[in-house]
């Protein structure tokens, strides 16, 4: 008889920690990974080609939809673009605005990381704590932009308006008795500021908190000490970016050596890791979830003092405010134009790569001229990433793929775009 | 930033000299044409110089310039047609063509010195070949096996030297490169459930292709240098 020295198993598309829609083919030994084959592309959307179908500010809300649970950074690398082609300077405010809303994003990002990596991996809890919390944040995003997730919020030359100074509030239904509804909105009767503020003051407490569960808990230990090693060298050649790279030792992170907007105003460290191991980038990203919070407390801070505006007011590219048009013949007609055709981008080229919570998030633009982009390029982290999958499986047991798919914080939208 | 990229500027045209051709930037970055040969041994310069030290190759990103600077819809009077209906559809030009022009497609490489804080765009044309064809960087930056996979995928530029150069992002048995400018955005093909077969079918696609904005390309005297306003910056 035969031999059998390895046999290939499929795992995915649907499986509950593929994270979406991954579909990996595993050459096995026994228990033990050979190679892994991760089929991606299942999410294909083509963003980019519809993207060259649509004038420029009709593609923002693709953006949103490419890394789901980081979506105004998407949109943020996307405007960044369009402005450098441009050459439009967004106000001070807008600019701070950007800033606190990509940090929030950016704890959004992590917690959802954080809890479906730890129910990944057997910490059952992690996922009702982060959770919880994101539930505020989710609240921030609906304040301003109206909606929880897609919110099209960040505008070629700013923002789409200024904070609010009331927050949305919860209503007594049979499902939600008065005294939910009391306690829930409390803390939401000031301005959005005030509640990020109460947001922030909070957030450090509930860090430590994820951190009594897993950061000496055994069984973490277990499962991501030593796993999946990538040294630094490594993680350069192959791409790797944000936490992944930052994991590795390698201190590079674009809001400090490549500063937009206004990161170099704000204080603010830079975590790395050591071993490059699953535990350091996992230490990584919590210490990210603290620093993020000192950032938004500081933006808190300057917004509360610096009233302004939130756009710039070129209204061949920024719409003039609604009260304009009914008065204003030429604002009347910047807007049929904008809303109709657009606006025309001078010919050229642009690359803009803002510091994503999953690493660098890139958008290059082509243009020659006209109302919508002749090509856009998406450089999504997370795809470098996945590229590596095989890499680091290799030599792996099964039940460690889990580990590292929840380690590269993979998001299909933007993997397959 | 900009006084940092003349630097490299410099240097690059002092190592390379005319095997580079600087891209004009309207908003600062540094961008080299380079002749597809040359491709690989720049690559390495770059990559293993220490002056140069690009260790990270960002991006490899495909670029189809078959309509570029071609608008839908001109108007220089006024018109009866309102805007969609008066887009008239460019006929479909086929892939079967033994050559393309010269600068059809084209792939762009985006660099990234960690050590030096540069960034770097590379361009380079396939030329004429059919299909089109350029030497793979995987072996220098292993990065790029799967951006040129994807590069390939969708505008079926192939990448010599490649170590497993398959589809990726569109569905298994697809057929075309679906982001050349001539293919459609409605595809060519659309999935249904057959219950009789008992299985998903592919058939033609029932949708029509419509333009709702048409693309214009305007002068627009705001970006002309001329006209600016010296006060205004």
């Amino acid at each position: 008889m035969a031999e059998i020295q390895s046999y290939t198993m499929n795992f995915g598309p649907q499986h509950p920690a593929a994270h979406g829609v991954l579909r990996l083919v595993l050459e096995m030994e026994g228990e033990v990974i050979q190679k892994a084959d991760p089929h991606v592309g299942l999410l294909h959307r083509a963003t980019e080609k519809l993207a060259e179908h649509k004038p420029y500010n009709q593609s923002i809300g693709y953006m949103d939809r490419l890394d789901y649970v980081s979506m105004m950074c998407n949109e943020h690398g996307y405007v960044m673009a369009i402005e450098k082609l441009l050459g439009v300077t967004v106000p001070i405010r807008a600019q701070y605005i950007r800033v606190m809303f990509d940090e929030i994003t950016r704890i959004l990002n992590h917690l959802l990381w954080l809890g479906g990596h730890g129910l990944d991996i057997g910490a059952m809890t992690m996922f009702l704590y982060c959770f919880r919390e994101r539930e505020d944040l989710m609240d921030c995003y609906e304040a301003v932009s109206g909606t929880r997730m897609h919110a099209t919020y960040y505008r070629p030359g700013g923002v789409y308006r200024d904070l609010p100074d009331t927050m949305p509030k919860y209503q007594e239904s049979k499902f939600r008795s008065k005294k939910d509804v009391d306690r829930l909105n409390s803390i939401r009767e000031g301005s959005l500021l005030d509640f990020i503020e109460a947001f922030t003051d909070k957030f450090p407490g509930c860090v430590d908190e994820y951190e009594t569960l897993l950061t000496d808990n055994r069984i973490w230990k277990q499962r991501t000490v030593n796993i999946a090693v990538v040294s630094p060298e490594r993680a350069m050649q192959l791409g790797f970016t944000g936490p992944m790279l930052r994991g590795s030792g390698v201190e590079w992170d674009l809001r400090k050596k490549q500063p937009y907007e206004v990161y170099d105003q704000v204080d603010f460290d830079i975590p790395v890791g050591s071993n490059g191991d699953c535990y350091d980038r996992y230490l990584v990203r919590i210490e990210e979830l603290r620093q993020s919070n000192r950032i938004i407390k500081q933006c808190i801070d300057w917004l509360r003092d610096n009233p302004g505006p939130v756009m710039f007011d070129d209204h061949k590219v920024a719409a003039p405010s609604r009260v304009d048009m009914k008065g204003d013949m030429e604002s009347l007609i910047h807007h049929f134009k904008l809303f109709t055709e657009g606006y025309c981008v001078p010919e050229g080229e642009a690359y803009a790569a803002v510091e994503h919570p999953k690493g660098e998030f890139g958008v290059y633009i082509v243009s020659d001229g006209a109302n919508k982009p002749y090509r856009v390029k998406i450089r999504a982290p997370g795809f470098a990433h996945i590229s590596a999958m095989s890499e680091m499986v290799e030599g792996h047991m099964l039940a460690d793929v889990v580990a590292v798919i929840g380690t590269q914080d993979i998001v299909f939208g933007e993997v397959d775009r | 930033m900009s006084d940092r990229n003349e630097t490299l500027a410099a240097q690059i045209d002092e190592r390379f000299g005319e095997r580079m051709t600087r891209i004009p930037s309207i908003c600062g970055e540094l961008g080299y044409e380079i002749d597809k040969e040359d491709l690989v041994e720049i690559a390495t310069t770059l990559r293993n110089d220490g002056d140069f030290g690009f260790e990270m190759l960002v991006d490899v990103c495909g670029v189809d310039y078959l309509s570029y600077g071609s608008d839908e819809w001109t108007t220089s009077s006024a018109t009866g047609t309102g805007f969609s209906r008066g887009v008239e559809r460019e006929p479909v030009i086929l892939d079967e063509a033994d050559e393309f022009e010269p600068r059809r497609f084209a792939v762009v490489y985006h660099l990234l010195s960690i050590q030096h804080n540069y960034r770097l765009r590379l361009r380079t044309f396939t030329g004429t070949e059919n299909p089109p064809i350029v030497k793979s960087v995987v072996d220098i930056w292993n990065g790029a096996n799967w951006f040129e996979r994807e590069v390939f995928d969708l505008f079926g530029i192939l990448f010599d030297g490649h170590p497993d150069l398959r589809r990726i992002l569109t569905d298994y048995g697809f057929i075309g490169h679906p982001f050349r400018k001539d293919f459609p955005l409605t595809g060519n093909v659309e999935v249904s459930y057959d219950a009789d077969k008992g299985r998903v079918a592919y058939q033609p696609v029932s949708i029509e292709p419509r333009t709702l904005v048409p693309r214009v390309i305007r002068d627009d005297n705001r970006y002309s240098a001329d006209l600016k306003d010296v006060t205004d910056g």
